[in-house]
């Protein structure tokens, strides 16, 4: 075994494997950059650690962070020519440890299937800030390239000097290095340097500019890079072997449930402690302001205990939030709390004054919820005065910094051990469970897990914001979109940051108070439409609650895209639909009315996925709505369009309306995504076709309920999700390269993770209405809310 | 607390537990096996499946004293260092994506397919829909089936094949 004790089995594997504890060979490759903080002598600097001794003493604790600037913080090559990736990432499901392996594995030309990759575990890999906004390919991975084509120069500069060849005269492939013309003449890379250190400085501002003096290879000479190696992950997710953070055991760990109140911004009036604690296994009620929870010796104890224990609790003098039917009308009337300046094109009053045909339409979007598939959890282990949190926050880096300054502990002295777990888009950085078993572990004096249970998390997780947008626009007698009116207000006062120390649930239930909480946002569309006139604004309104509130926003996937985008290009499809135009033509004529392309040639590359979803589905061209069908199934189709940074995708979505019920089927998806270079098409693909369904599920199933004192959606029956009854039988993903230079040699990846959730609320509205002829501006569309819909216009 | 011996996965586990306990608490933190999480707690997705006379059973809401069966897990498919033909076609059509759900995933498919050795793809629909992903890999799940499917059949000796025919 090595001196580590669970953290993720793969990473123990590769650690007892080459017998280099990897902190040790950090620490005695002299990498630890050490913070002169207020502690003392580290207590932690063992015999064992001698070579720590090096550490200046006045460390303030021994998890330093790591060093970027060292190639050895990044790769360690082992003596059987073979190599571990360390990076600062976190992989929630779409295969990116798998990628970057690729990327890394081809800019130091070693084989792929000869690597590992370790992530996102705070004392071993560098912070390049765990996961989060589809950077994964896009950003972070040029850091992990560059220092891969650096080993490779270093290595090839070792190699030249042991076979006596200049490096010119050298080559090499899956790590072995030859001589041209002389193959008898190599040395591999574990014979040159296997499992000793670089000594390698890099350069670099700061970690994404982290440097060698080495190049990257252009794209036509990467190998694995565009194919599609198996996800190494996923065996042992399938024979039940991973160990994930849910299943991490310490000695004399105890568990932990949480008491939430009854009521939104209730306060605590009394416990009842002799309610619970003659029940077996009880151990401690542990309260703080508004916080309670009880510990006990097993997890079935603690939750009975929780459900027992008696807790008094008075209401707010006034209620915290409208009840959801009520909300879009108080959102309207309320004064907005920050507003983003209006983006003006041209002369937008003018235009509407002069425009043959006007239109106006108002979208409602409620709050929908993570719901992730298991609820927060965490482990806290506060032996020696330290505190290692084993979580499966997808910023781990985040949650070490946030449970430091939330405990006052110096983050020398914490570390967050990363292990897989339920999902990520947002839930697991705007985390709860870390701050609350690392804050019980430190009262207990003992290991502490923590689960929220399914009620709590469904009710109390972090929301996407509700949208309530009004859209107008203008057609001049030809049909052409002249004047154009969007604005978007959403409910997202005081957003919830990611492993804020102060606005974490429990900072809050314990009093805490940010003096100037979050400005949330609106944000406005993203299409590269040429509309010579046009007008966006986009306003936040609060809740009258924003504090210990279950109604609190965070970032989910693809923050505010599905939301806006179902108004603006449901809307677009009005003015298609009242200008008579085929709605994929009307889309065309928009994107081409203008030839002026940005850096990413978003222009050009929206018109090649456009053209690629409508030839992939056989588009023919003709006016929504279709003549209306006369049986019990009316069947339609609906396309959408939109950009997230420099990925463009259009979607087209065909759909079963049935008349009697009001059930909506999306039979058919097809998704044209362009994210420039593809690292691996396969496991591209299937994150796309998730990311469909995501929003799927948000357009026909989620959302959010409440009376105006507590959520009233709180599992699976009351906060449906989409369900296999509701898949598609048939989904097809199109990879497109629209660059107007296709094999431009420094093609780059843009995002994969979320840009494809964006139009697919929209593509099944403007599906229903070309199937019926009835437009729906509310999600989602629910069986009851289509037959309403349906039966008030007489289809 | 009261001794209840549980047969897992072919070894027989005592454990000194109260009754009511949930199976699901004591296969994990008693017996140590992963494969089964909580998910809800409520019987509603599926993340807790185990198999109990072929039936694939919510391990959250089954008390431990209602079990007299042996239990199979999502670790007790294997065998002899083989995968089952369920996981190598959840390999093959690379299905999770973060995995967490894949256990109800798995071991719902393996219920269906030891009755239904060859079901339709409304009969996969009706039989997994209440096994839940929030990571909707559902399309992929409904693929790994089928395959999974073909691949039980195909194994199966010429003569039994006939028979079955």
């Amino acid at each position: 075994m090595s001196n580590f004790t669970n953290i993720p089995k793969h990473v123990e594997e590769v650690l007892d494997k080459w017998q280099t504890p990897r902190r040790s060979f950090l620490k005695s490759a002299g990498l630890f950059v050490v913070s002169f903080g207020a502690a003392g002598t580290s207590p932690l600097v063992t015999a064992a650690n001698a070579q720590t001794a090096a550490a200046p003493p006045q460390a303030a604790g021994p998890y330093p962070d790591i060093d970027f600037r060292q190639l050895d913080s990044w790769i360690v090559v082992h003596q059987d020519n073979t190599a571990t990736f360390y990076v600062g990432k976190t992989d929630c499901g779409q295969g990116t440890g798998t990628s970057f392996r690729q990327l890394m594995s081809d800019e130091m030309d070693i084989a792929f299937e000869k690597t590992t990759c370790i992530m996102g575990t705070t004392d071993i890999t560098v912070d390049q800030g765990g996961s989060g906004g589809s950077t994964a390919m896009e950003r972070d991975a040029w850091p992990m390239r560059r220092a891969a084509a650096e080993a490779r120069r270093v290595l090839l500069d070792m190699g030249s000097a042991r076979l006596g060849a200049p490096v010119a005269q050298l080559t090499v492939s899956d790590g072995v290095i030859t001589v041209k013309g002389d193959p008898s003449k190599r040395v591999t890379y574990g014979e040159l340097i296997g499992g000793k250190r670089f000594n390698v400085t890099l350069t670099g501002a700061d970690i994404n500019a982290t440097t060698g003096i080495a190049k990257v290879k252009p794209v036509q000479e990467l190998k694995y890079t565009g194919k599609s190696p198996q996800r190494y992950d996923i065996p042992a997710k399938v024979d039940g072997s991973l160990k994930w953070a849910v299943d991490v055991r310490l000695p004399g760990m105890v568990h932990a449930r949480n008491i939430k109140p009854p009521f939104a911004g209730a306060k605590l009036i009394g416990i009842d402690e002799s309610s619970v604690r003659s029940m077996p296994g009880f151990i401690k009620v542990v309260s703080k302001g508004n916080y309670v929870a009880v510990v006990c010796e097993r997890e079935e104890q603690a939750i009975n205990a929780a459900r027992r224990l008696k807790t008094n609790w008075e209401k707010p003098a006034t209620p915290p939030f409208p009840a959801s039917e009520d909300l879009f009308k108080y959102m309207r009337s309320a004064t907005p709390t920050s507003a983003a300046s209006p983006i003006v094109v041209g002369n937008p009053d003018t235009a509407f004054a002069g425009a043959a045909k006007l239109l106006e339409a108002d979208y409602e979007i409620p709050f929908q919820g993570h719901t992730a598939i298991s609820p927060a959890h965490a482990m806290a282990d506060p032996s020696n005065g330290l505190m290692t949190i084993y979580s499966n926050d997808m910023k781990s880096y985040g949650m070490r910094r946030g449970v430091a300054t939330f405990l006052g502990m110096p983050k020398e002295k914490v570390r967050v051990v990363w292990m897989e777990g339920p999902q990520g888009f947002g839930r697991t950085a705007a985390e709860d469970a870390g701050c609350e078993a690392a804050y019980l572990a430190k009262e207990l004096g003992r290991p502490v897990r923590v689960q929220w249970m399914r009620s709590e998390e469904t009710a109390w997780d972090t929301k996407a914001p509700a949208f309530a947008v009004k859209m107008r626009g203008g057609l001049d007698a030809e049909g052409r979109l002249v004047a154009y009116d969007y604005n978007a207000r959403a409910a997202d006062g005081n957003h919830v940051g990611y492993n804020e120390p102060d606005t974490v649930l429990i900072a809050q239930f314990m009093g805490m108070r940010r003096t100037s909480p979050a400005k949330g946002s609106a944000s406005t569309p993203s299409e590269m439409y040429a509309i010579p006139h046009r007008r966006m604004t986009a306003e936040v309104v609060s809740l009258p609650m924003i504090w210990e509130t279950p109604v609190r926003t965070g970032n989910l996937r693809d923050p505010n895209g599905p939301q806006s985008t179902f108004a603006s290009e449901s809307f677009i499809d009005e003015l298609a639909a009242a200008a008579k135009a085929d709605p994929y033509e009307f889309r065309m004529k928009l994107l081409t009315a203008d030839t002026k392309d940005d850096a990413d040639f978003r222009r050009a590359r929206s018109i090649a996925v456009l053209k690629a979803v409508a030839q992939t589905y056989g588009w023919d061209s003709r006016p929504s709505p279709k003549p209306r069908g006369t049986g019990e199934i009316l069947t339609g189709r609906g396309i959408a369009y939109a950009f997230r940074g420099a990925t463009v995708i259009a979607e087209i979505a065909e759909v079963e309306v049935n008349r009697r019920t009001g059930h909506v089927w999306a039979k058919r998806l097809v998704c044209a995504h362009d994210c420039g270079l593809v690292v691996n098409p396969q496991s591209l693909t299937h994150t796309i076709e998730c990311a469909m369904l995501h929003s799927l599920s948000r357009a026909i199933h989620e959302e959010v309920q409440f009376d105006t004192e507590k959520v009233l959606s709180v599992d699976w029956e009351t906060h449906p999700t989409l369900t296999h009854a509701d898949v598609p039988a048939s989904i097809e993903v199109v990879l497109v390269n629209g660059d107007p230079n296709p094999n431009r040699p420094d093609l780059r990846p843009y995002g994969g993770g979320e840009a494809s959730c964006k139009p697919m609320l929209a593509a099944i509205g403007n599906a229903i209405h070309d199937a019926t002829g009835v437009r729906l501006r509310r999600v989602p569309f629910r069986n009851a809310r289509v037959l309403a819909a349906l039966n008030a216009a007489r289809v | 607390m009261s001794n209840t011996t549980l047969k897992v996965n072919g070894s027989t586990h005592m454990v000194d537990v109260d009754p009511s306990t949930p199976l699901l608490y004591i296969l994990r933190n008693d017996l140590g096996l992963q494969g089964p999480r909580f998910g809800c707690g409520l019987g509603q997705c599926g993340l807790c499946t185990v198999i109990v006379n072929g039936q694939a059973i919510r391990s959250c809401i089954t008390p431990v004293s209602a079990v007299k069966s042996e239990i199979t897990t999502l670790e007790g498919l294997a065998s002899q260092g083989k995968l089952h033909p369920l996981q190598q076609a959840w390999i093959d059509e690379q299905v999770p994506q973060c995995g967490f759900c894949q256990n109800g995933q798995i071991m719902t498919a393996k219920a269906l397919l030891d009755k239904n050795p060859s079901p339709t793809d409304a009969q996969i629909r009706e039989a997994m829909n209440r096994t839940l992903c929030r990571c909707m890999t559902y399309y992929r799940v409904q693929a790994a089936i089928k395959r999974a499917a073909k691949a039980i059949a195909d194994a199966r000796p010429a003569a039994e094949k006939e028979v079955v025919a």
